[in-house]
């Protein structure tokens, strides 16, 4: 693990996860098992290292016009201490990164990006942001984050003498006392679950970590890696940036056209969205459920009548369902539910059918 | 983790139990261990012949899939068949859980493996 970045939290786990390289970064696989883990932020909560992912800030004068230009989603319906998922595009309409914007004020956001992405998200930023009154910093090295998730998340807060029902879904808090230390607390996540994402002072992050494992520990909280945070994720058909999308997949492509408003004013991508739409989309995300024996995984083949239609963008046995499930980008022909398809796996055509995704949905107050 | 006496060990952490011309073929608990959860196995036939170090099968945890390589050379002659429909007992008893049994034709290969003893010390090295 020499060589690599590693989180103020790294000593607390060292020792009681398997640890393994994301993006550069020394981070956790799993503690007690990915299965094990999945289930628990299902049924009570699990808590995860995030601090790898990138906070960028953007202010200044122009931060709202700037932001607006940037990004597909319509930054006019984000008020204060809200955040709004969104996808950053290049000239191509094909995906820089998807991002969380928090607004503070009309001229200061926070803008969540991947771990693996920051550097060139930041660079791409700052080129977008020429001619703006802005200024656009990368508050990444000061910033360490925590995800609590789980349908037991807001018992722990709760316990921990934060009200939680003062943050609704997609909305912050600021200056947040958790064990006599202040966080940015917001009501998001990447699992599917109803949760919450805790930003810190890296110096206070260990304290924290130790102290909502104690207080969690009652309601059933487990430490968890980045392995069940895939699976959750994929479960929920969660995209991740990488697989689901990128420079050469659009939103409407990945299945995120709710994100995208074209009938804002001009923003960096939409006239190459408007000529996909007009054209028709020629392949679209869809998921499918293995009906021969075998896991699905990334990038194996998906063909029909022997024909390659595409290819698996994530593939997991699903921990909740217990099935062989998968995510493939393949042509838009194919993609109504009840198709069957076939997953090149090892050599050998295995049949699968394709059905409607999410997954997994879970009815939690929004 | 666990090491049987009795047993010979590959370094790709194989484990093979013999019975006159007999070898039961698992994977080690070391093996289960860097695994993680096995969700999927994928077995031979019966009557599949193999040379020592052909891939025999697959072995998929929950995040990647790896081969399972025979050790010894021979044709199978039994496949564990619960086994596939109850992947996680690979995790909860490996060396219970057999996978295939060999009908072996070269004894002299079971020189090539290692003893409990040699592959503890071979565990210890790769860490």
């Amino acid at each position: 693990m020499d060589g690599l970045l590693k989180t103020p939290l790294f000593d607390a786990y060292r020792e009681k996860a398997k640890i393994v390289d994301f993006a550069g970064w020394a981070l956790p696989l799993y503690f007690e098992g990915i299965i094990p883990e999945h289930h628990a932020v299902r049924e009570t909560a699990g808590l995860f290292d995030v601090t790898h992912m990138g906070e960028i800030v953007v202010s200044g004068k122009d931060a709202y016009e700037f932001l607006n230009k940037l990004l597909s989603n319509d930054l006019s319906t984000l008020t204060d201490y809200r955040v709004q998922y969104s996808l950053m595009l290049n000239r191509n309409g094909g995906t820089v990164d998807d991002v969380l914007v928090y607004r503070f004020s009309q001229d200061k956001y926070w803008v969540i990006v991947n771990a693996a992405n920051r550097q060139k998200d930041y660079n791409w930023i700052r080129e977008q942001a020429v001619g703006y009154e802005v200024s656009v910093n990368d508050l990444s090295d000061s910033i360490a984050q925590i995800a609590l998730q789980g349908p037991k998340a807001a018992d722990i807060l709760n316990a921990c003498g934060f009200d939680a029902s003062e943050v609704r879904f997609f909305h912050f808090a600021e200056n947040v006392r958790i064990h006599d230390r202040l966080c940015l607390i917001s009501r998001s996540g990447y699992t599917g679950e109803d949760g919450f994402e805790l930003y810190m002072e890296p110096m206070d992050a260990p304290a924290i970590w130790a102290y909502l494992l104690d207080i969690g520990s009652a309601f059933g909280l487990k430490p968890a890696g980045l392995g069940c945070r895939d699976t959750l994720r994929f479960e929920a058909c969660l995209p991740l940036y990488g697989h689901e999308l990128s420079e050469d997949i659009t939103p409407f492509e990945a299945g995120l056209g709710r994100f995208v408003k074209l009938d804002k004013e001009d923003f960096i991508g939409k006239s190459a969205l408007l000529e996909q739409i007009a054209g028709g989309l020629a392949r679209k995300l869809t998921g499918f459920e293995m009906t021969d024996k075998g896991v699905p995984r990334s990038d194996y083949e998906v063909c029909k009548d022997g024909r390659q239609i595409g290819y698996v963008t994530t593939g997991y046995f699903s921990p909740t369902l217990k099935k062989n499930l998968g995510l493939a980008l393949m042509d838009h022909d194919c993609t109504a539910p009840g198709t069957t398809i076939d997953v090149m796996i090892r050599g050998k055509a295995l049949k699968a059918i394709t059905v409607e995704i999410p997954f997994y949905t879970k009815k939690y107050k929004k | 983790m666990t090491i049987l006496e009795g047993l010979y060990y590959s370094k790709d952490h194989e484990w093979v139990k013999l019975e006159g011309d007999k070898a039961y073929i698992g994977i080690t608990d070391q093996a289960q261990l860097e695994l993680g959860d096995v969700v999927f196995l994928e077995l031979p036939e019966p009557g599949d012949e193999f040379s020592a170090g052909d891939s025999i099968g697959v072995v998929e945890s929950v995040k990647a899939a790896s081969d399972i390589y025979t050790p010894v050379s021979g044709r199978v002659v039994e496949v564990n068949a619960e086994l596939t429909s109850n992947p996680e007992r690979v995790n909860e008893d490996p060396y219970g859980s057999w996978m295939v049994v060999m009908e072996i034709a070269d004894h002299a290969e079971l020189d090539d493996l290692m003893s409990p003893e040699d592959y503890k010390a071979y565990c210890g090295q790769e860490e």
